[in-house]
């Protein structure tokens, strides 16, 4: 059976969209956020989207059933916030394990499913792991620059929990995603490669960074290059950015990753900027073009969407991507 | 399609890429401790608004990367690196270029990569320890994703030679690149920058092996750099600033061309290779190149004739032609006592009355002085040199002023030293009395051991300005605020300063400050700090110094308070369940040659003298630097280098003279663990007691796989069977030393008074580690044999701690009344403990020996009243009493 690396080498692959704005459409209570799981739970749960895997799995799986209809390859686990900092804001330390575990469970069925069906196109689960709420360069007190919210040590155990229990749920690829702060990347790196370590097994990683403007740097003030450097000490399948910005955006950035990237390059681009009702209006074909001009230069080896993408957009995206040459890229010395 | 990963590619907000063909890439040295006194005295005083500007020129200046040191003693190095690089990172205009975290501590190094986003460097690892450590650390570094400095160091030693240099480079990276896959472009090996022309003929060719080092790694190391530190190799011409300079820039000239692509250059120190003079250039090159058998002889002649700035070795007397009262001033500023008899005679003819002449020119000299110091233009060996003038000046007027029947002197004000009952510890503060006697205030010194009746007394008869106390050891700390609590009781409202090495702002403010609310205490750092107080004190600002005091100190209970809040600690249970658990092997647990105590009695002191680590010495005069870099220290270099002088000088005399008696006493015992106690048996049959040695657990909360360590731990239990031993040690050098220092301060003399007692100290702390040799390899004799059986077992002979009662891994002080007793200490060495458990004579060390390769220093950290009141119970002691002994530690 074709690896992830030869089918890499063969075309541009097709990672999912949204994952929030498809929840939305389901008009959602607090009842669903709390169903057969958290319904003694002293604090508010609805909006903590990683819960309804476990809560109200069908809907999550019906969401990915949706990528992979339209064409998706990688299917994004609902783990954004699954890990215990983030989860700390509701109280739900706790359930970090079994919304990591639960999560790539369910992707795993749908996608298991899928290449049942579709053995020429096999489809894959990427453990999508968050930046979490803190920062570990930046303070939150602006009257005391050297104040540290978290600390590296605490970003690692909690990356640690997550990553063994997305592994434990079947996860193909480990996705470090939306990096503002390439520190908390490096945390969730170290975790990674230490995880690997004692369970002495390894999968491909992706890491996606996000630049926040068209100052070309990181929230944390990196360039792109200089955030790149920062996370090429762990081999990877690919490096790439996502969120923030709308396709066109993104490119000079990506630009820089083709350039200097001894790894894949992913982008995941939002659909245009949000309008002032805080909602992205791009439709498919807008986004499309714009990523038309990724493809016609060989930018990207994988391609997706984030937020305000649904599985319209991925489906415009994949019928484009399938007409261009993936990047080329010898990922003979990007596996391990 | 991109470049692949075949360069070393560094970043902090911005790239650094280091191509083949990239200049020399020039690593910024100003932010380093052990570099900078200037970076040090910010750091000290928590002035890290001045050290990121510091960074900030650095980096304007043209510092492609800027390499952060933080070793000093005095100061927590891993929180000042983690504090210095987190605000770094919030300033983008420093943080765009990478970091090289420099640390001879690993836990140093961990800290500070865990606050980098971007790619740093490493500086440094070896094979020093061996390899096993050597991969554990370069795996880590790999995981953190940094770039590493491997200096050219192994478990032999450092290399000094070509062969030594390329054997060490070639095991490191192939251990690097096979065992652990780093990456070949991360390697940046450091291979050693030794000096030339020091008249040694095996330094000759330093430089050369330097640069044929450098040229073989480039070539059969692919992927390699090379780095160092430039400055070393013009060591000998300290002073000659233009034979430095040109040596510097020849010496990278020609490694540059060798293969050197990176380096720690200081830039003010460096002349245009172009420029250097053609005849100053041969005669270097010959030197660096070792071009002819006479070349350092012809650069030393040449040197002579080229001197730049800053050089005056000949002693210039034209200030002789000066008018009298500016050759006083000269005198004191210089420290010269030569002439100071004569010249005070002599300008007491011009003055109506003898008091005149201290009121006004010495009084002005001393000005000078005080005001050179407290900018730090003068260092502390200077001003006490200069006090010594100062002295005799007033000594030799005295006489004349008791002729006269009112020939009181006017003071700034009087001050009240003493060192607390029960510590005997008084360099410190005889240093703070000289400086404040320089600057015209009156110093009342009650000296050591001074019960707080007498200190309250004498402050009220003598009616003082300002009481200032000092100690050394942990239970003075609980004596100060004693004396604090009685202060108040007396209704006294006098000024109290707090100093010595264990007191510390947070101390003064959180346990003594609150005890004392009629007057106001008041942490004074060092010496250099001691004026600017009592300044403040006493002079018309005092109600704004205090009242900024008192929110200052107020906040700092608060913050204190919260963070103790925030540490959390195990239960006793908790931190025993995760005790050490060494696999104990009989034949690691060696049996001495014979059980009991051996006395070595008026100890030959020229055999110490080798074993003498200087960097503490030049601490005590507040000159801050490893030695010997610190002699070549671009501001204190000068004045390190003649404190040295004059230390060998009066070295040899205490040797030649045998002006010191040095005893000691090391025994061995058989001994088992019984949880956290450590049970010594007076013979083999292990049938009977002898002493039962209580050892305190770390209660902190580990990360996982990190044991909570208690002494005991390294001592095989009790059950398992095995035949295990302990030592035990008490060393003094400070026997005779009474007489000499009576001689010195008749002559008022403190600056060779002090120097003594710092050098005493120095041969103490040489026998111990001297002893500790001894007992390794002869009375207990674990490491000969293993020495002589293998080769590969040599590190195996540094293997054993000496941990000493009062110190961070076993802090209780109690347990050296048990200790002594055991050697029947007292007897043998003529070493006493005071009430505080304070050893005397000052000059002297104990501890225990563990011999066990795994045993460890560490620290105990904070504990909880739970191991106060277990140890109590273990020891049969008041509860009471503990936790006063223990209060320092007990969270």
């Amino acid at each position: 059976m074709k690896t992830i690396y030869d089918i890499l080498q063969e075309r541009i692959l097709i990672l999912d969209g949204a994952m929030g704005t498809m929840i939305q459409r389901h008009s959602l209570t607090e009842e669903d956020f709390r169903k057969g799981w958290f319904e003694d739970h002293p604090s508010p749960l609805k909006g903590n989207n990683d819960l309804l895997s476990l809560t109200r799995p069908e809907i999550i799986k019906d969401i990915h059933r949706q990528y992979f209809a339209a064409g998706a390859d990688i299917a994004e686990t609902n783990t954004f916030s699954g890990t215990t900092i983030a989860q700390a804001d509701y109280s739900l330390e706790k359930a970090v394990y079994d919304i990591n575990y639960q999560s790539a469970k369910i992707a795993r069925e749908v996608a298991d499913e899928f290449t049942a069906a579709e053995p020429h196109k096999p489809r894959f689960v990427a453990g999508s792991i968050g930046p979490t709420n803190r920062t570990a360069s930046i303070s939150p007190d602006v009257n005391d620059p050297g104040f540290r919210a978290i600390t590296f040590d605490q970003l690692v155990e909690a990356y640690a929990q997550q990553v063994k229990a997305l592994i434990d749920g079947g996860v193909d690829i480990l996705l470090v995603e939306t990096v503002f702060d390439t520190l908390n990347a490096k945390a969730a790196l170290f975790a990674i490669d230490k995880v690997f370590d004692e369970i002495g097994k390894v999968y491909p990683i992706m890491v996606s960074g996000t630049i926040t403007d068209q100052s070309g740097r990181t929230l944390t003030g990196q360039t792109t290059e200089a955030f790149l450097i920062s996370v090429s000490h762990i081999p990877l399948i690919s490096v790439g950015l996502n969120c923030a910005l709308g396709a066109s955006m993104m490119r000079p950035y990506l630009q820089v990753l083709n350039q200097k990237s001894p790894f894949g390059v992913s982008a995941h681009p939002n659909a245009g900027l949000p309008n002032e009702f805080g909602q992205y209006d791009e439709t498919p074909e807008m986004m499309a073009e714009q990523i038309r001009e990724f493809l016609d230069e060989g930018l990207v080896n994988i391609i997706g969407g984030c937020c305000g993408t649904t599985p319209a957009h991925i489906r415009a995206i994949a019928e484009i991507a399938a007409q261009y040459q993936p990047r080329q890229t010898n990922f003979s010395n990007t596996k391990v | 399609m991109s470049d692949s990963k075949v360069t070393l590619k560094l970043s902090g907000l911005e790239p650094l890429i280091v191509t083949p063909e990239s200049n020399f890439v020039n690593v910024g040295e100003r932010t380093n401790v052990t570099g900078s006194r200037a970076f040090l005295r910010m750091i000290k005083e928590g002035d890290f608004e001045a050290a990121l500007s510091v960074a900030r020129d650095q980096v304007e200046g043209g510092a492609q990367i800027i390499d952060v040191n933080m070793d000093e003693g005095m100061i927590d190095g891993k929180e000042a690196m983690v504090k210095f690089l987190n605000l770094i990172a919030s300033e983008p205009d420093i943080a765009r270029v990478p970091v090289m975290i420099d640390s001879s501590k690993w836990e140093i190094i961990e800290a500070g990569l865990k606050c980098i986003q971007g790619k740093g460097v490493v500086n440094s690892i070896s094979l020093k320890e061996g390899e096993e450590n050597f991969i554990d650390q370069a795996k880590k570094i790999k995981r953190y994703g940094a770039a590493v400095i491997v200096m050219a160091f192994d478990e032999q030693g450092q290399a000094d030679s070509y062969e030594r240099r390329i054997e060490i480079c070639k095991r490191s990276y192939d251990i690097l690149v096979q065992k652990i896959g780093f990456p070949k472009e991360d390697i940046i090996f450091d291979p050693n920058i030794f000096p030339v022309a020091t008249g040694m003929e095996e330094h000759n060719n330093n430089a050369l092996d330097f640069f044929r080092a450098t040229k073989w790694i480039r070539e059969n190391l692919p992927g390699a750099h090379v780095s160092g530190g430039v400055s070393n190799v013009s060591f000998s011409f300290r002073g000659n600033d233009k034979v430095r300079e040109a040596m510097h820039a020849a010496f990278l000239y020609h490694a540059i061309q060798h293969g050197m692509d990176m380096g720690i250059v200081n830039p003010t120190m460096l002349e245009v290779y172009a420029d250097i003079d053609k005849v100053l250039l041969e005669y270097v090159e010959d030197v660096l190149l070792n071009r002819r058998s006479d070349a350092t002889e012809r650069l030393l002649e040449l040197a002579e004739t080229v001197k730049g700035d800053g050089k005056k070795r000949e002693q210039d007397l034209s200030w002789r032609e000066k008018e009298v009262k500016e050759r006083l001033s000269y005198a004191l500023v210089k420290g010269l006592t030569d002439w100071i008899d004569e010249d005070v005679e002599e300008c007491r003819k011009l003055y109506s009355r003898p008091i005149e002449v201290i009121e006004g020119p010495l009084m002005d000299g001393m000005n000078v002085v005080g005001d050179l110091f407290g900018s730090g233009k003068m260092f502390l060996p200077q001003v006490v040199k200069s006090a010594r003038v100062m002295k005799k000046a007033v000594a030799y007027l005295l006489p004349f002023i008791e002729d006269e029947k009112d020939g009181k002197r006017s003071s700034a004000g009087k001050v009240l030293m003493a060192t607390v009952k029960g510590d005997v510890h008084d360099i410190g503060k005889n240093i703070v009395g000289v400086v404040l006697g320089c600057n015209n205030y009156e110093v009342i010194d009650l000296g050591v051991m001074v019960p707080f009746e007498k200190i309250i007394q004498a402050a009220i008869t003598e009616n003082v300005d300002v009481i200032g106390l000092s100690g050394l050891i942990t239970p003075s700390l609980d004596e100060m605020v004693t004396v604090a609590k009685e202060m108040e009781r007396a209704g006294l409202d006098i000024p109290l300063m707090i100093g010595g090495a264990t007191t510390s702002k947070v101390h003064t403010a959180v346990k003594i400050e609150q005890h004392y609310k009629k007057g106001q205490a008041v942490h004074v750092l060092d010496a250099s700090r001691a004026v600017t107080v009592v300044e403040s004190l006493l002079g018309a600002k005092k109600d704004a110094f205090v009242s900024d005091l008192k929110v200052e100190y107020a906040r700092m209970r608060e913050h204190h308070e919260k963070h103790r809040a925030s540490k959390e600690l195990l239960s006793m249970e908790g931190a025993r369940a995760n005790a050490l658990k060494i696999e104990f092997k009989q034949e690691e647990c060696i049996a001495p040659s014979y059980v009991g105590t051996r006395a070595y009695l008026q100890f030959p002191l020229k055999d110490l003298v080798p074993y003498i680590d200087w960097t503490p010495f030049f601490q005590t005069w507040e000159l801050h630097g490893r030695f010997p870099a610190i002699l070549n220290d671009e501001v204190v270099g000068q004045e390190a280098i003649k404190l040295y002088d004059d230390a060998l000088h009066m070295l040899n005399r205490i040797v030649e003279e045998n002006w010191l008696t040095a005893n000691a006493v090391a025994g061995v015992f058989p001994a088992n663990s019984v949880g956290d106690d450590i049970e010594i048996y007076t013979d083999e049959s292990r049938s009977e007691v002898l002493y039962v040695q209580r050892t305190l657990r770390q209660q902190t909360k580990k990360a996982e796989g990190q044991p909570n360590l208690a002494l005991a731990d390294f001592i095989a239990p009790k059950n398992a069977g095995i035949k295990d031993f302990i030592g035990g040690f008490v060393v003094t050098a400070g026997g005779g030393l009474e007489k000499y220092l009576e001689q010195f301060e008749q002559d008022h003399d403190d600056y060779n008074s002090i120097l003594l007692k710092a050098l005493a100290d120095r041969l103490a702390e040489a026998f111990a580690e001297k002893l500790h040799e001894i007992v390794r390899t002869e009375q207990w004799g674990y490491a000969n044999q293993e020495s002589l059986s293998n080769e590969e077992l040599i590190k195996e002979s540094y293997r054993g701690i000496r941990p000493a009662p009062g110190y961070p891994a076993c802090p209780d002080h109690t347990e050296k009344v048990g200790l002594f007793e055991l050697l029947d200490a007292s007897n043998i060495t003529g070493v006493t403990l005071t009430e505080s458990l304070a050893m005397y004579p000052v000059s002297s060390v104990s501890g225990w020996y563990f011999a066990h390769p795994a045993a460890k220093y560490f620290g105990l950290g904070k504990i909880t009243d739970e191991q106060v009141r277990d140890l109590s119970e273990r020891k049969g002691e008041n509860v009471e009493i503990m936790r006063r002994w223990l209060s320092s530690v007990v969270q």
